[in-house]
């Protein structure tokens, strides 16, 4: 790190940069365009990147925090930057340089009322457009009476902003249409069975060609981060089960990976293969769902059947140890709530022993398909690059290339500490397309079957968990702590002013950068691929939404 | 008394006893019926109570549950329930499985509206109910009690598809003891919640 700190200096001079957590440069928001543009474009820095904008309330400022992180050199920086105008509050946009970006400043936009200079689309994202007030700052009001629950329509436009500095340095509000005069729009959604949630979608038609899509979220925003501010740091951890349902595992890790990192508490190893074990048994059971819930979306209804059988078994044995089918509430800060069932070990190596079977099963009754194969070959194709730049991560990014599994690239826990020993691969196609996506899928449910087989039998004794106070404070300061979730990088920003709760909670989930990219990889395919691409980026809009 | 098997679900006795709709029987009972009436009452509600369709209306988490109930370990086929219908126009009932939140209001309300009459709703889970974890936040209704009328609440976060089974069974129980010619009819019901909530508004909410 001293070395990426010596080389930043070099370059921005005048930036303050402070090791903290992870690297962090302080810096004007008139300088912020041109240092990330260096950022990213620098060989040796490549910073190419952005895994999340965290939107910030400092009450006497209000910013953004940037985090960056590079994919070929593996290195993460974050960026501060923040304007004490809270009535026009403006900071320049970087969305031309990662196309995810655009989605990023509109949440921060949505919940802090930041403006975005020069973003293409600055719209509210979650929210309804004549909403009063941003939920998110520290002295919004949260009166129903402002925001009343109507059932009245919603009103929207169809126009979007965008915000340019002229000459003299004003800023100048422009608005644009969304979609072109003459385009014939068709509304899917929010509620359609094949939309995997309440999404919805605007889709200009050209005959059955899509021309644009332009996703609306927020009709399952709930407002976790602004829960959590009230909360102890003990009692936000269950909203990690009802983010992304399937990887409830693995959320619940990642947060209390933060907390841990950021308390210096130390998990037993007993907890720690317990965790990995159980990280490892959510993937499976979520990509049975995702194949499932795939197939039936393609006509092929019985798949729902074969991989629910295998995940009823899963459930099954998360149910007699935790005591609940899906909002497990298992990990706690410092290790897990309790013990193993004891019929934990015999339970999981009787799924072990007719996993590969169902596995051959499913690609004997669907993957060879002729139907199948024609309906997924070449459909929805993204590149490297652009998985990149929309920060696709999880088994879209491993279908087009990108080797971006956080247990390889910024391993934690077990895979961390059993680097050498742990044996197994990370998926990893080429072809970008739907088919290879759900290929990923397949292969990922052997890869964490071996996980589990070569850790089943060696669960250390000891502890479960470790001694933590009953009150939990943090020290001031800010943390950011990513893990692989069942879709992909999910990370968790603390920042504490020493208190018991957090002053500020992000969760960045995967499924928001992967409806983002929607529009990008729907244009130019028919409207029937548009179901196949939904259903293969398998987002959970609960976890987009958050 | 270790070895005793102890069941954590709900005691057989009580599956049994249901003080709400002995109260309707009783209510109907008072009214008295026509004999050929109230024949042709029962013929049509045996029908109905054993072929009800679930409109497809999931937003989260209970939403996921409500697939595995039509998957084959809990299948509600065998019920009469399994056609999951993705149009209101089709469908008999509603499963509001997850948060409703302000934006999904309208579209929820619209929903209701476009199911055809006679009509039902299930509650469930804790946001439906009562917004469950999220009934402090900025953007969760606080019930969908407020937006339509409920028949049955099932609790849970979410419930098991066990207690799923068990709110529809409910509902067919309450189906059975209707009488579709006149007396306790659907249209009378909305027209009754419409009224109640009019009155809601003109004293201010009343909370």
């Amino acid at each position: 790190m001293a070395n990426l700190q010596e080389k930043i200096s070099l370059l921005f001079p005048t930036v303050k940069i402070e090791e903290a957590d992870t690297l962090t440069l302080t810096l004007e928001p008139a300088q912020l365009h041109e240092v990330c543009q260096k950022l990213r474009d620098d060989s040796e820095l490549a910073f190419d990147y952005l895994e999340t904008i965290v939107g910030m309330d400092w009450t006497e400022s209000l910013g953004c925090v940037y985090i960056l992180n590079s994919t070929v050199h593996g290195h993460t920086v974050s960026i501060k930057t923040s304007t004490t105008d809270r009535e026009n509050p403006y900071i320049p946009s970087v969305a031309d340089l990662w196309a995810v970006a655009v989605t990023f400043e509109r949440e921060v936009y949505d919940f802090f009322g930041i403006i975005f200079v020069g973003n293409p689309d600055m719209r509210r994202l979650f929210l309804n457009i004549d909403w009063k007030g941003y939920p998110l700052r520290k002295d919004y009001d949260d009166d129903p009476s402002l925001n009343p629950c109507s059932i009245e329509n919603e009103r929207q436009s169809d126009d979007t902003y965008v915000y340019t500095q002229g000459e003299d340095g004003q800023v100048i509000r422009n608005e644009k249409p969304i979609f072109a005069p003459d385009d014939f729009v068709v509304n899917i959604g929010p509620q359609h069975p094949a939309t995997h949630g309440v999404l919805r979608f605007r889709t200009a038609l050209d005959g059955e060609t899509i021309k644009k899509i332009d996703v609306y979220m927020g009709y399952i925003h709930r407002g976790v981060e602004k829960l959590c501010e009230n909360l102890t740091y003990f009692q936000t951890l269950h909203y990690m089960d009802r983010l992304d349902y399937f990887s409830a595992h693995n959320y619940h890790h990642g947060l209390c990976m933060c907390i841990e990192k950021a308390a210096g508490i130390e998990v037993p190893e007993r907890a720690q293969y317990i965790r990995v074990i159980m990280d490892e048994l959510s993937r499976i059971a979520s990509h049975c769902l995702f194949i499932g819930t795939f197939c039936m979306d393609l006509g092929a209804t019985t798949m729902l059947f074969y991989t629910l059988r295998v995940r009823e078994q899963i459930l099954d044995i998360m149910d007699k140890t935790c005591g609940a089918r899906m909002t497990f509430n298992y990990d706690c800060i410092g290790g897990v709530l309790a013990d193993l069932d004891k019929d934990f070990v015999k339970d999981v190596k009787d799924l072990l022993a007719v996993l590969p079977a169902n596995i051959k099963e499913y690609n004997k009754i669907f993957t060879g398909n002729v139907i199948a194969k024609n309906r997924m070959t070449g459909v929805g194709v993204l590149s490297r690059e652009d998985a990149i730049s929309y920060g696709c991560t999880g088994p879209t990014g491993r279908a087009s290339g990108w080797a971006c599994d956080v247990r390889k690239t910024h391993p934690y826990s077990l895979y961390a500490s059993m680097k050498d020993t742990l044996k197994w691969d990370e998926v990893v196609m080429d072809e970008g397309d739907s088919m290879a996506r759900f290929k990923v899928r397949i292969a990922e449910m052997e890869q964490s079957a071996r996980i589990i087989e070569q850790l089943i039998d060696n669960i250390p004794a000891g502890d479960y968990c470790a001694k933590v106070p009953k009150v939990l404070k943090l020290p001031k300061g800010s943390w950011w702590t990513v893990v692989e979730g069942c879709r992909g990088l999910f990370g968790v920003y603390i920042e504490s002013d020493g208190g018991v709760n957090p002053y500020r909670l992000k969760l960045a989930t995967p499924c928001l950068p992967l409806a983002a990219a929607v529009d990008h990889m729907t244009s130019g395919q028919k409207i029937a691929d548009l179901i196949t691409i939904g259903g293969s980026l398998d987002y959970i809009v609960p976890d987009m939404d958050r | 008394m270790k070895d005793q098997i102890t069941t954590k679900s709900m005691p057989y006795e009580a599956f049994k006893d249901n003080e709400y709709i002995e109260n309707l029987v009783g209510e109907l009972r008072a009214s008295g019926t026509n004999v050929l009436v109230g024949v042709l009452d029962d013929l049509i509600n045996w029908g109905r109570s054993n072929s009800l369709w679930p409109l497809t209306f999931a937003t989260s988490c209970c939403g996921i549950e409500f697939v595995s109930l039509g998957a084959a370990r809990f299948d509600m086929a065998r019920f009469g329930w399994e056609v999951a219908r993705a149009s209101p126009r089709q469908a008999d009932f509603m499963m509001v499985a997850g948060t409703i939140v302000n934006r999904m209001v309208p579209v929820f309300r619209r929903l209701y509206d476009q199911l055809a009459e006679p009509k039902y709703v299930i509650a469930c889970g804790g946001c439906a109910i009562s917004g469950g974890p999220f009934r402090k936040s900025y953007h969760v209704a606080k019930g969908i009690e407020d937006i339509v009328p409920v028949d049955v609440f099932v609790p849970g976060c979410p419930p098991r598809p066990e207690a799923m089974i068990y709110g529809i069974m409910q509902l067919s129980r309450k189906l059975k003891v209707e009488r579709f010619f006149g007396g306790v009819n659907r249209q009378e019901k909305v027209s009754d919640f419409e009224a109640i909530q009019k009155a809601k508004e003109t004293t201010g909410a009343g909370e």
